[in-house]
């Protein structure tokens, strides 16, 4: 086995700020090697390092790169694109974006080919063809001609994946190539990489934050924390005995523990929904003809308990979020009831509504959007207090129940006066939830809360929500695509395929023992850590 | 003395209060203030903000009329008698309005441009280049420019001096380049004086073809121009923006109206329209004389016009722009979390969706001011623009037109149109673009 790829004592810096504090590695032939770590650790500024495409402002302070034994530093520019592609491919999270949308993928890989290896014509073909059924692409032939919008989402990595393929490279980095995927296609995407590795003897340098992942996939691992390796190591003794304390509490906030649950038969039902259809009509033509519905939500029934907790799980375009949105009353429902305190809410007008409004809530999957960048956070929390004349209605009173307020949900009360863009991911998700709390909600819609933020901010929200819960007997619906973390929060659960539920019941029952055949494939194609006994 | 309200000056009045109390509210919000500070912190944005104030303040005081009361001569007649309408400029230049020469005359001339024919006491018929009337004679140019020049620098010197003290309140550190602003500020100073002093001794831009002094003119100017930058801007916005929003945000048959308006609107030709309002509304002023008291008033009615009929023309584009951003705010989980807390439609525009617009608004206004005060010109050009009696650089081109044609040529009418109107225009386009950059969220990286 030789040396591929060595980082030695690297050191990057912009300005007067560090940004990676020496950072040194080695990957071998035929290795994967894992860099892990949370958003702004310095991954993917690594991994540009090495194809030396940092930004200009941004300057290496020392340290070196070899490839094969030979420095990357003192390459010129025209070498060095040689070498980016031939000998060194890289994939990255959004294969939307890095696919050119006025190209067939056929001619897109054609081309890299064509650059690199010189090849022609009908040689060319085959040979994209072949890397094609190489990455698993159904019907090679025919999508050589297709748009990359006619691709899903796992189609394009794929593609993407053949890309960085053609050229036959020695050492293929990976930065977070499936995080904007679902899980089951996640799966699909890794098994790939993993078995294209194993076939060529690649080398892998796979960036992701995801340990469950790199559980699944690396050989050697390390671990970046603040622009600095804190740990490295193989494997196994990476799981068994993890040294830094950083190490430690990343792997104990991804290991989740599925615990009993018991239903309480005595609670009252909160809210029922029974046989919600909602129909989208599909218009064509110059007069605009409802040509065909399409069937977002397709009767769904379930319903949800004062103080306890329902997760609605599926894969993206599975409805969970549409049911959300109708319950809110915020689109039009087809068919079916939604009974909030045996009140249905479908029939209720805008002004009756309003009464409603302030009983059900929601939090948003993106904070970066679900807070009005011109509105100071005070403001922000303010606005529903006015509208729906909760809580106390003079400003000196309202400024402090909403100071107590960001008390409850662990932030500073002097942020009152400050504005979202101050704040982090999870800071501006726990304003959210305090805005959502502002009008004292019997239930509320967690709409993906935790898909954006980092392993351990995720952590924290999902005890603030649970916290929140004991305190005021709130309920949640809690929609999400990740199944590791139904069980943290979760007393339910109801998996959704195609606007379907196609299984429901108590967590420990539907995670232990999967009825279905979609949650037994969805379960199984979420990554997981390995227990301690079967590493 | 009476004070007189012509239409426009009632609109540039309200339009300046209302911006003082809209810097009043928003200065009290610190994104705000620091948005407005980092488009300062360029010394480029800096100076040619103070050219715009100048040129401002020069629109503001001839923005101010008034009719000054003449002595009767006759005692018995008890009412007081007022003479014709003047605005505060009037009053600074009066000397320049009064000293009217015969005909052309360059820059700092004594004598006039052309030779006339004149009989001496000995009946001898000769062509000669007669003394301009109202030129000081024997006077040292020299000297006059050193006064003017130390009194210009006294002014500066005295204002800078006032304004550090005031600076020093806060420590006289900051990030903002006041230097630049002193320089921008003092050169302005001491060639406005240095102009004004001696335009009692000459005339410092020359006379055009009725003798009438070019700087007096050129000054004049400015408030048409400045007046048809913002005060079309302020008869568009509103049509803009309620459209823009509302076609946007409810969407359906209102979006569909909407649309249909302005894809109609902005296909026909926009001279064609300006050319044909213009022209209706001239026949309707010509058969009313009696609507009109003075020239005056007759030619600030025309203008007033002509800047609601190109703010009925160019609103458009903004509306455009304002119907796509909204469409895609309407849709960020915000104004959904609006919704979920019951908030009204026009709560939920006010609160969250202008507010969001704002710097679409701002960066349209800036822009699109340039090429108004450019559009007056080309219109009065063409002859559909402003009162052929009324000031403005486009009707002094026009003019110049015949000058060009002359031999020896007569270039300074020109010259001095084109001086003030780049100066305002550069200006302007060098602010907006600075505005651009640093409100348009799409240039932070």
């Amino acid at each position: 086995m030789s040396t591929i790829l060595a980082v030695t004592d690297l050191n990057v810096s912009i300005g007067k700020d560090t940004l990676l504090n020496s950072i040194s590695f080695e990957i071998q032939q035929g290795e994967i090697f894992a860099l892990v770590g949370e958003s702004g650790s310095g991954k993917s500024l690594t991994s540009l390092a090495i194809m030396r495409l940092l930004p200009d402002v941004i300057s290496i302070r020392s340290g070196d790169i070899t490839l094969h034994n030979r420095s990357l530093f003192v390459l010129p520019e025209s070498h060095m694109q040689k070498i980016r592609g031939k000998q060194i491919a890289m994939i990255f999270q959004e294969p939307m974006s890095a696919l050119n949308p006025v190209m067939t993928v056929g001619e897109q890989v054609a081309e890299v080919i064509k650059i690199h290896l010189g090849l022609k014509k009908d040689a060319l073909r085959k040979k994209v063809i072949a890397l094609f059924e190489e990455v698993a692409l159904k019907n090679p032939q025919e999508r050589y001609g297709w748009y990359p919008h006619q691709l899903s989402g796992g189609q394009k990595q794929r593609v993407m994946i053949a890309i960085a393929l053609a050229c036959e490279p020695d050492l293929l980095i990976a930065d977070e190539p499936t995080t904007a995927l679902d899980v089951t296609i996640q799966a699909q995407v890794l098994t790939l990489l993993k078995k294209i590795q194993n076939d060529r003897g690649l080398s892998i340098l796979f960036i992701t934050h995801d340990m469950a992942i790199v559980a699944q996939m690396a050989d050697k691992i390390a671990v970046m924390y603040h622009g600095e390796i804190v740990e490295q190591a193989e494997r196994k003794t990476f799981f068994t005995h993890p040294q830094h304390s950083y190490t430690k509490s990343l792997l104990k906030d991804a290991m989740i523990k599925i615990e009993k649950h018991t239903t309480d038969t005595k609670k009252d039902v909160l809210l029922e929904v029974k046989g919600l259809k909602v129909h989208f009509p599909i218009k064509k033509g110059l007069l605009q003809r409802t040509v065909g519905y399409v069937k977002a939500v397709d009767d769904v029934t379930f319903s949800i308990k004062k103080g306890k907790t329902l997760a609605l799980v599926g894969e993206s375009g599975s409805g969970k979020s549409t049911i959300g949105q109708a319950i809110l009353s915020l689109i039009p429902v087809t068919h079916g009831s939604v009974k909030f305190e045996n009140i249905n809410l479908v029939e209720l007008h805008d002004k009756a509504l309003k009464v409603y409004r302030r009983k059900i809530q929601i939090v948003f999957q993106d904070p970066f959007s679900a807070l009005n960048p011109r509105m100071n956070i005070g403001d922000i929390i303010r606005e529903g207090m006015i509208s729906l004349g909760v809580g106390p209605q003079t400003r000196v009173l309202q400024d402090e129940y909403i100071k107590t307020l960001l008390l409850k949900v662990e932030l500073q009360a002097d942020y009152i006066t400050r504005y979202p863009h101050e704040f982090s991911g999870g800071q501006r998700q726990r304003i959210g939830i305090a805005r959502a709390l502002a009008v004292e909600p019997e239930l509320i819609i967690c709409d993906e809360p935790t898909s954006a933020l980092d392993v351990s901010v995720r952590m924290q929200v999902l005890k603030l929500l649970k916290k929140l819960q004991k305190e005021s007997a709130v309920s949640y619906l809690f929609i999400t695509h990740d199944l590791s973390i139904v069980p943290v929060i979760a007393d339910e659960v109801a998996v959704m395929k195609e606007g379907k539920i196609v299984e429901q019941g108590l967590v420990s029952d539907v995670m232990h023992k999967p009825q279905n055949a979609y949650t037994q494939k969805l379960l199984l194609s979420a990554p997981k850590l390995p227990n301690n006994e079967n590493i | 003395m009476k004070i007189v309200l012509l239409w426009t000056d009632v609109m540039v009045w309200l339009l300046v209060v209302s911006l003082l109390l809209w810097a009043w509210t928003v200065s009290s919000s610190p994104q705000v203030r620091k948005l407005w500070h980092t488009v300062f912190k360029s010394s480029i944005a800096m100076a040619s903000a103070i050219i715009l104030l100048f040129y401002l303040l020069f629109a503001l005081l001839d923005s101010v009329h008034f009719r000054l009361a003449t002595p009767s001569n006759e005692s018995q007649n008890k009412t007081l008698q007022y003479g014709g309408i003047t605005s505060l400029l009037d009053v600074m230049f009066s000397h320049n309005m009064k000293n009217t020469e015969r005909t052309y005359s360059a820059p700092f001339a004594t004598h006039e441009y052309t030779k006339s024919i004149v009989i001496d006491e000995q009946g001898v018929t000769k062509q000669e280049y007669l003394p301009l009337e109202y030129v000081g004679k024997g006077d040292d140019i020299t000297s006059k420019s050193i006064f003017a020049g130390f009194v210009g620098l006294a002014i500066v010197g005295v204002l800078i001096f006032m304004h550090i003290l005031w600076r020093g309140r806060g420590g006289l550190k900051s990030e903002l380049p006041w230097r630049t602003a002193y320089i921008t500020l003092g050169v302005l100073i001491v060639t406005f004086t240095w102009l004004y002093l001696l335009s009692y001794h000459y005339h410092v831009l020359g006379t055009d073809k009725v003798g009438g002094d070019v700087l007096y003119q050129s000054l004049k100017s400015i408030r048409t121009g400045v007046l048809i930058g913002i005060l079309t801007t302020l008869i568009m916005l509103p049509v803009a923006v309620i459209l823009g929003v509302s076609a946007g945000l409810f969407g359906g048959w209102v979006d569909d109206g909407i649309q249909y308006l302005y894809t109609t609107l902005s296909s026909i030709p926009g001279v064609l329209l300006i050319a044909a309002g213009v022209l209706s509304m001239q026949v309707m002023m010509d058969n009313n004389p009696t609507w009109f008291e003075t020239t005056l008033e007759r030619s600030d009615l025309r203008l007033l016009f002509l800047i609601i009929i190109l703010g009925v023309t160019s609103w458009t584009g903004l509306c455009r722009l304002l119907r796509a951003e909204t469409l895609k705010i309407s849709q960020i989980e915000f104004v959904t979390a609006a919704k979920a807390f019951g908030v009204g439609k026009m709560t939920i525009i006010r609160r969250h969706i202008i507010p969001n617009l704002m710097h679409i608004i701002l960066i349209s206004v800036v822009l699109d001011f340039s090429g108004l005060v450019l559009a007056e010109a080309v219109l009065s050009y063409v002859g559909v623009g402003v009162d052929p009696t009324m000031h403005s650089w486009g009707n002094m081109i026009n003019q110049a037109r015949l000058e060009m044609a002359r031999e020896p040529m007569v270039w300074w009418s020109l010259f001095s149109a084109f001086v003030f109107m780049f100066i305002l225009v550069l200006a302007a386009n060098l602010f907006s673009d600075r505005i651009q950059r640093v409100l348009d969220p799409r240039n932070k990286s």
